[in-house]
C-alpha cells in the first residue's frame, strides 16, 4: 500500500537532518518552511501551512479532491513535489473562496445549487472550475463537463454542479462589462 | 406530466397552511461551509502531539498465524506502541447476531489485507518502518475463494468462522415460501427461470477511512470518526476496550461520503483507540485509497436465480428467488442482506406466491456489507428484466404491463408487509408522459432504445437491530436566552442534508428562520441516542422525533406570549419570528420575547422527541420482521440510450427518474439524492466492478475501479412524487436508496429496445455488448430467421 509520507508530526521542523528550506507563495502570502526535498505539495499544504481545505482523497492524482490552482492552472497537488512549486503562484480554495468580504461567485452558486452535497471533493471542483471560468466567460454545460471530467464526485450525479458553474459564470458576465474579453487564464 | 400535484394537499398539513419551510428548496445549511473549504472533516483536525497509526496487514488469503514477534519493532525509537490481535480479542461486529471481528486477527488471517499488528510512532515513515520490522510466522490454509469451495463441507480448521451452517463456510441460510409457487409454474401462460450474475460493487466515496482516538489524562476515551452511526461505534468501542460507555465519546465530524461505506464499526476504529490507551497520546490512522477498497465493506457480489411466471390474467404468478451472495471475511451487515435479497421483491407489483432461499458464504476475501439500495439492488435488476421480458414476449406494453400489477396503497403483501401510501403508478405515469414513451418505446431506430423498471424500498427498518427498547430517535431541542434553537441528535450528516432537515423542521414548526437553528449532531457526549445514517431512516424516523420535540417547545413558547398578553395560548401561532394571535393578528410577540418569558422561573427550555417505530406489523414466519417498515418508497425510471454498433459502447441520453418521496420536504435535497443515485446505479450497470485475482483485489484504485465521469453522466430528470405518508414526519419517506434500484434493470431494458439483446451480467460493457452484436449478426447470417441473440 502507498507509502507517501503524511501527517508527519514532524515535518515543518527546520531541525530535522534532511529538511530543506523553500519558500512557497500561497494565496498571495509567501511562507518559508522547511521540509524534506521529496515532500508532497499537499502534504506541505496541509500538514505544514495548516490550509487543510485542501483535500486528501486518492494521493495518486485520480480524484481531484486535491486540487490547486499553480500560476492559474489546476493541478493536483498530491503529484507536485513542493520544492517544485517554489516560485509560482499557488492558490488553494482559502484564498479563492472570497473576493475580500464576499463569497465568490463560484462558491455562492455552489452553495445554493446544491451542488455540496458531503462536499468532500468541493474545494477541488471549486479550484478546477476557476480556472475553467478565467478562461472562457461562457462555457456550455458540455464544455464544463470536460472540464470537471479528472474530479470524482460520488454524491451529485454532476447535475448541480454543472447548474453551480452555469450561475455562476453568468453572475460573473452580469458584474463584469459586456465589452470586457474573458480573461486569458495564467497558462503561460 | 400531471399538472395537480401541488395542489394535492395533504388534509391536516398545517406546515401547507401556514406557507412555512416545509416543501421549499432550502440549500444545505452547510452548503457554504463546503463551498468556501471551512467544513472540517476528521482528517483536518490537528490535534497536539499526533501520532501516526499503522496496520501491517496480512498477505495471506487465510492462514494460522503461528508466531509475532514485535521486539524489534518496539525498541525502534520513535515507536510509541506497538499492538496485537491477542491484546484485544473481544469481538465485535455491527449486528448483535455476527460478532465475528476482532481489531486485529487473534488466531488466523481471513483475507489479504486482514490487520495483523499495528504501531503508532512519530511520523508515517517510522511507522511504516517499524511494520518491516515485525515477524510474522504464518501456517498457510486453503483460501475459499468461491460459492462452490465456501459450500464444502470442512474440517474445523478450514471454517473462516467458528458459527457456520453445517460445517460449511456458509454463514446464514434463509428460506420463506407463500401460497403454491410450483402449481403457479405449472399453471403458467408464460414463465421463465434465470441466472444472473452481479460482481462486487464499492462505495467509492471520496473520503479515505480515517479514525484518530484519544486516552486522555482523565482516562476518557475520544474517538474522532468518518462514521455514518456513531452510536455502533460507541457500542463496539466499549466491547472491545472493556469500558463503560459514558467513558468513551464518539465524535463524527464532516464525513466525505458513505453510501452505507461507514455504517459498520471497523477494526481500525478499535485499533486506535487501543494504540492510544497504551501511549496516552492521539493516534490518527488514515487509509489509504488501496487500503480503502480492502476494508470497505461493498455490495456483495451475487448470483440469483429468480423465476418468473405469468398467469392466464397477464399477472404475475409466482416469483421463485435463489440468491447466492459472497459476503466475504465477515459478517458485517450480512444476514439483513440475505433477507433483503429475497423479501424486498415483494413490491412494487402484486405477487400472491412467492418462494425464496437466501445463502450468504464466507470467503477469504473483503467482507461485504450494506451498501445504497442494500440487499435489494442485484434481485430487483433480475426481477425487472424478466417482466421486461415477459411483457415483451406477450405483446404488452411493459409500462402498462408494471401498471396492471402495481400494488395498491393500503394493502398487504404475501409475506405481510404493511403497505401505506404507494405512488407507483403515478411514477410509472409521470416517467414515461416525461420521456415520451409512446412515441418511443420500439420505434427508435436500431441502436437506440428505451427502457422502463420500477423499484420498492424500505423507508428505515421498523424494528432496530438492538432489542433493547431505546427509541430508534431522540432529538433534544433547547431555546435560551438568545433566541437560538440548539438542536441536538446523533443521526449522522453525511451529505445527504439530515442536519439540514432537522434544522428546516424546527425552524418551521417554531416559525422562526432557519439559521436561528443550530445543529450539534457530532457527539455522543451531548446528542441523545439516534441509530445514525443508514437504511434510509433519518428522515422519517429522526424528522419525526425533531417535529416532536418542536411542537413541544411550541407549545412552551406560546404559553409565554400568553402569559405576556393575557390571550389564552390555543389562539397563538408560532410565525414570522413573533407568536400571534391568529384571532386577532394585530397582537404579535416576538418570539424572543415569548421564550424568554417562558423561561421565567424555569430556565432554559428543553424538550424531546422520539420516534420508536410503527405500531406492531409483521407476520409470524421465520425471518418476517426483515424488511418491515414503517412505509415504503416506490420509483419507476426510463432509460433512454443509445449503442456505437461499431464499438458496442452504451450511451446513456437521458433517465427520467420518478420517486414517491411521501413529501419533499426540501425538493433540491431529493431530486440531489434521486440524482446521485442515478449515478451510482447508472455506474454500477455500465462499468463499475470489484475485480478478484483469487484472493487480491485487481482494482483498488479509482482509475482501475471505474465509475461514470461528469462527461459520462447523462442529463437526469428526477419527478418527485407525493403521497404524503400519514407517518412521516409532514409526509416524507425516504429519498436516498430507493432511487438507485431501476436504473439499472431500465439500461438493460433499454438495451433490449436498441439492440434486441438481453444481458444477464453486471456491468454491461462495451466488450459484451460488441460480443453480443457479433454473434446476432453471425446468427442472422446463417439462419434466414431474424437473430434473437442470447
Amino acid at each position: 500500500m502507498t507509502t507517501a509520507s503524511r501527517s508527519d508530526s514532524r515535518r515543518g521542523d527546520p531541525a530535522r537532518p534532511d529538511n530543506r528550506l523553500l519558500r512557497l507563495r500561497v494565496n498571495g502570502t509567501v511562507h518559508s518552511v522547511a521540509a524534506p526535498p521529496h515532500a508532497i505539495l499537499l502534504d506541505v499544504l496541509r500538514d505544514v501551512l495548516g490550509l487543510v481545505g485542501t483535500k486528501r482523497g486518492c494521493d495518486m492524482g485520480t480524484c481531484g479532491c486535491c486540487n490547486v490552482l499553480i500560476d492559474g492552472r489546476a493541478v493536483m497537488s498530491c503529484l507536485v513535489l513542493a520544492h517544485d512549486a517554489q516560485g509560482k503562484d499557488i492558490q488553494t480554495i482559502e484564498g479563492l473562496a472570497f473576493d475580500g468580504p464576499d463569497m465568490h461567485p463560484l462558491s455562492k452558486a455552489w452553495a445554493e445549487c446544491g451542488g455540496s452535497q458531503c462536499g468532500f471533493c468541493t474545494p477541488g471542483f471549486i479550484v478546477t472550475c476557476h480556472e475553467l471560468l478565467a478562461n472562457e466567460a461562457a462555457p456550455s454545460r458540455t464544455r464544463i463537463a470536460e472540464a470537471i471530467s479528472g474530479n470524482v464526485c460520488r454524491c451529485t450525479g454532476y447535475k448541480k454542479i454543472l447548474d453551480a458553474v452555469e450561475l455562476a459564470a453568468a453572475r460573473i458576465r452580469e458584474a463584469e462589462p459586456a465589452s470586457a474579453p474573458a480573461k486569458s487564464g495564467g497558462s503561460k | 406530466m400531471r399538472s395537480d400535484r401541488h395542489e394535492k394537499l395533504h388534509p391536516h398539513d398545517d406546515a401547507v397552511q401556514r406557507h412555512g419551510l416545509i416543501g421549499k428548496r432550502i440549500p444545505l445549511i452547510d452548503a457554504q461551509r463546503k463551498s468556501t473549504g471551512q467544513e472540517l472533516y476528521t482528517d483536518d483536525l490537528r490535534p497536539a502531539d499526533c501520532l501516526v497509526g499503522k496496520i501491517l496487514r496480512s498477505p495471506h488469503s487465510h492462514a494460522k498465524i503461528v508466531s509475532i514477534d514485535t521486539r524489534a519493532a518496539e525498541a525502534m525509537p520513535g515507536v510509541h506502541a506497538v499492538l496485537t490481535g491477542k491484546e484485544a480479542p473481544n469481538s465485535f461486529g455491527v449486528l448483535p447476531v455476527s460478532q465475528d471481528e476482532t481489531a486485529l486477527a487473534v488466531d488466523k488471517v481471513i483475507f489479504i489485507g486482514d490487520g495483523v499488528a499495528a504501531v503508532a510512532a512519530d511520523d508515517e515513515e517510522t511507522a511504516l518502518a517499524a511494520l518491516r520490522l515485525i515477524r510474522v510466522e504464518y501456517e498457510p490454509l486453503r483460501a475459499f475463494l468461491d460459492f462452490a469451495d465456501s459450500l464444502e463441507e470442512v474440517p474445523e480448521e478450514l471454517r473462516i468462522h467458528k458459527k457456520t451452517v453445517d460445517g460449511t463456510n456458509l454463514h446464514k441460510q434463509v428460506r420463506q415460501e407463500f401460497g403454491d409457487v410450483d402449481g403457479e409454474f405449472d399453471r403458467a401462460l408464460w414463465k421463465k427461470r434465470m441466472s444472473f450474475r452481479f460482481p462486487g460493487v464499492q462505495h467509492a466515496f471520496t473520503e479515505p477511512l480515517i479514525t484518530i482516538a484519544h486516552y486522555d489524562a482523565d482516562d476518557r476515551m475520544t474517538v474522532w470518526s468518518a462514521q455514518q452511526v456513531p452510536h455502533y461505534l460507541h457500542r463496539a468501542l466499549a466491547k472491545v476496550l472493556e469500558m463503560p460507555m459514558h467513558k468513551i465519546r464518539v465524535i463524527r465530524k464532516a464525513v466525505g461520503g458513505g453510501f452505507g461505506g461507514k455504517s459498520d464499526p471497523f477494526p481500525h476504529e478499535m485499533v486506535a483507540a487501543l494504540l492510544s490507551r497504551k501511549c496516552r497520546k492521539p493516534v490518527r490512522i488514515l487509509f489509504d485509497r488501496e487500503e480503502v477498497f480492502y476494508n470497505n465493506h461493498g455490495r456483495h457480489p451475487s448470483k440469483i436465480d429468480v423465476g418468473l411466471a405469468i398467469g392466464k390474467d397477464k399477472k404475475v404468478a409466482a416469483l421463485d428467488i435463489d440468491a447466492l451472495i459472497d459476503g466475504g471475511a465477515w459478517g458485517s451487515f450480512g444476514v439483513v442482506t440475505t433477507y433483503y435479497n429475497g423479501v424486498l421483491a415483494n413490491g412494487p407489483y402484486r405477487v400472491d406466491n412467492f418462494r425464496y432461499r437466501g445463502r450468504r458464504i464466507y470467503s477469504n476475501r473483503p467482507a461485504s456489507g450494506a451498501m445504497r439500495g442494500h440487499g435489494a439492488v442485484n434481485t430487483r435488476f433480475a426481477y425487472e428484466v424478466l417482466l421486461d421480458e415477459a411483457a415483451f414476449d406477450l405483446g404488452l406494453d411493459p409500462a402498462q404491463f408494471r401498471i396492471d400489477n402495481a400494488l395498491p396503497a393500503y394493502t398487504k403483501t404475501i409475506n405481510e408487509f404493511r403497505i401505506t401510501t404507494n405512488g407507483i403508478v403515478e411514477c410509472i405515469e409521470r416517467a414515461c408522459a416525461m420521456a415520451g414513451w409512446k412515441d418511443k418505446y420500439g420505434k427508435m431506430p436500431f441502436g437506440r432504445g428505451i427502457g422502463i423498471a420500477g423499484g420498492f424500498y424500505i423507508s428505515g427498518s421498523a424494528l432496530p437491530i438492538h432489542w433493547d427498547g431505546i427509541p430508534q430517535s431522540t432529538v433534544h431541542l433547547k431555546a435560551d436566552f438568545d433566541g437560538g434553537i440548539t438542536i441536538h441528535s446523533l443521526a449522522a450528516e453525511i451529505g445527504q442534508g439530515s442536519d439540514t432537515m432537522l434544522a428546516q423542521i424546527s425552524a418551521d414548526v417554531l416559525g422562526v428562520p432557519i439559521d436561528q437553528c443550530r445543529v450539534y449532531s457530532d457527539s455522543t457526549d451531548t446528542a441523545p441516542i439516534d441509530i445514525g445514517s443508514y437504511s434510509s431512516r433519518v428522515t422519517f424516523m429522526a424528522g419525526n422525533a425533531v417535529r416532536r420535540a418542536a411542537e413541544e417547545m411550541r407549545r412552551l413558547v406560546i404559553g409565554g406570549a400568553a402569559d405576556l398578553t393575557g390571550y389564552p395560548p390555543e389562539v397563538f401561532v408560532l410565525e414570522d419570528a413573533h407568536a400571534i394571535n391568529a384571532t386577532n393578528r394585530e397582537v404579535r410577540v416576538p418570539f424572543v420575547e415569548a421564550l424568554r418569558r417562558a423561561m421565567k422561573d424555569r430556565g432554559a427550555l428543553q424538550t424531546t422527541g422520539c420516534y420508536s417505530g410503527p405500531p406492531p406489523m409483521g407476520g409470524q414466519h421465520k425471518g418476517a420482521a426483515a424488511g418491515l417498515s414503517p412505509t415504503y418508497s416506490f420509483q419507476a425510471f426510463v432509460v433512454e440510450l443509445e449503442v456505437d454498433l461499431l464499438t458496442g459502447k452504451p450511451k446513456v441520453h437521458e433517465v427520467w427518474a420518478a420517486h414517491d418521496c411521501g413529501r419533499a420536504l426540501n425538493p433540491l435535497a431529493v431530486e440531489a439524492q434521486i440524482e446521485g443515485c442515478v449515478h451510482m446505479g447508472l455506474g454500477q450497470a455500465l462499468c463499475e466492478s470489484f475485480d478478484y485475482n483469487k484472493g487480491n483485489v485487481e482494482n483498488p484504485n479509482f482509475l482501475d475501479y471505474r465509475m461514470l465521469s461528469s462527461t459520462e453522466t447523462p442529463d437526469i430528470h428526477a419527478i418527485l412524487v407525493e403521497t404524503y405518508d400519514p407517518e412521516g414526519p409532514f409526509g416524507a419517506k425516504e429519498c436516498g436508496e430507493g432511487p438507485l434500484l431501476p436504473a439499472l434493470p431500465a439500461v438493460a431494458n433499454a438495451l433490449h429496445d436498441a439492440i434486441g439483446i438481453r444481458f444477464y451480467e453486471m456491468p454491461i460493457t462495451a466488450d459484451k455488448i460488441w460480443r453480443a452484436l457479433q454473434k446476432q449478426k453471425k446468427a442472422a447470417a446463417g439462419s434466414a430467421t431474424q437473430g434473437a441473440a442470447k
